[in-house]
């Protein structure tokens, strides 16, 4: 691939393990989204291990993120079908914002990989990609699953013309989602980057709290499309 | 030759990209956010709901500045016209 060096800022370029001739694995990115998985899925281990009727300090922050998820979940889909669908809405909240903070808490760059650079895996198109696709599966899972066949009746709703626009907004959904997270992420990056490279010390600072703070937006905002889009298609 | 010509174009391509896509945007935060002071001054107690929805809509307005980001990005360093 074509990649070249600004300022020893590198986009594009990853650490490549390799199954077959075709098939390949970005490994910083595979590696970084396992951590957060296993950080999550401890954290909310360790957190709902023994639960009291008087919250300690571990619990009340669970129950603080659950009430945040509860409330975008009930938001958009309303009182009977919230329940089916706070799993899902939960699971792409916690890990968006997981690997967002991950991304800009860690100090990754203290850890010399031989190509490319560890990252929030949200940094990579794929796995933003892989988080659109599956929120688009969803939504036209569940609208199938709820109204069969008549699901399909939504693509001629306000009028027939209407049709082909309908369609487009199928793809250009995922598409939307995908663009929003990678953009913002890589674009927090690569401010952060550049200001380290113009001044080391102390002006980047700002700028990554203002990154932490737009990144779990981002989370927030990834969450409440999906669960936008998923009220939409069982309405 | 070529290759330079390309390399020229897809920087200049870049800067227009993200300029001209920080333009709508920029003008929808302005007003989004006058509206919202304009809303709190006439209406202190709703402050906290009104924050929430400014920040909520200022991310999918800035989503679209990043759509011409990534357009600029994927021209500088994933470009598909070189080699």
């Amino acid at each position: 691939m074509y990649t070249f060096l600004l300022s020893k800022i590198e986009v594009g370029s990853h650490l490549y393990i390799n199954f077959t001739e075709t098939a390949h694995l970005h490994g910083e990115t595979v590696g970084v989204s396992c951590l957060v998985v296993a950080l999550i899925t401890l954290f909310l281990f360790l957190g709902t291990r023994n639960l009291q009727r008087v919250p300690g300090t571990f619990q009340n922050v669970l129950e603080v993120v659950y009430d945040l998820i509860k409330g975008i979940a009930f938001t958009q889909l309303g009182p009977s079908y919230y329940s089916q669908f706070l799993p899902f809405v939960a699971t792409i909240f916690l890990f968006v914002l997981g690997s967002n903070w991950a991304g800009a808490l860690i100090p990754w760059k203290l850890i010399e990989i031989p190509e490319g650079e560890l990252a929030a895996p949200t940094n990579d198109i794929n796995t933003t990609g892989c988080l659109a696709i599956i929120t688009s599966v969803t939504y036209f899972g569940a609208g199938f699953w709820f109204k069969g066949l008549g699901y399909f009746r939504r693509y001629v709703k306000p009028s027939v013309f209407l049709l082909p626009i309908n369609i487009i907004e199928d793809f250009s959904k995922p598409l939307s989602l995908n663009f929003r997270l990678f953009g913002n992420i890589v674009a927090d990056e690569l401010t952060v980057s550049v200001l380290c490279s113009l001044v080391p010390i102390l002006v980047p600072v700002p700028v990554m709290v203002l990154g932490l703070f737009a990144s779990s937006i981002q989370a927030l905002i990834f969450s409440t499309l999906a669960a936008a889009y998923l009220a939409e298609a069982i309405e | 030759m070529v290759d330079s010509l390309v390399a020229a174009a897809s920087v200049i391509g870049a800067a227009v990209a993200v300029g001209f896509a920080g333009i709508g945007p920029g003008i929808g935060q302005g007003n989004a956010a006058g509206q919202a002071v304009e809303g709190i001054a006439r209406q202190p107690e709703a402050e906290g709901k009104i924050r929430g929805t400014l920040l909520l809509s200022f991310a999918f307005m800035e989503a679209l500045t990043i759509y011409g980001l990534v357009v600029a990005l994927s021209l500088l360093f994933a470009n598909p016209f070189v080699g």
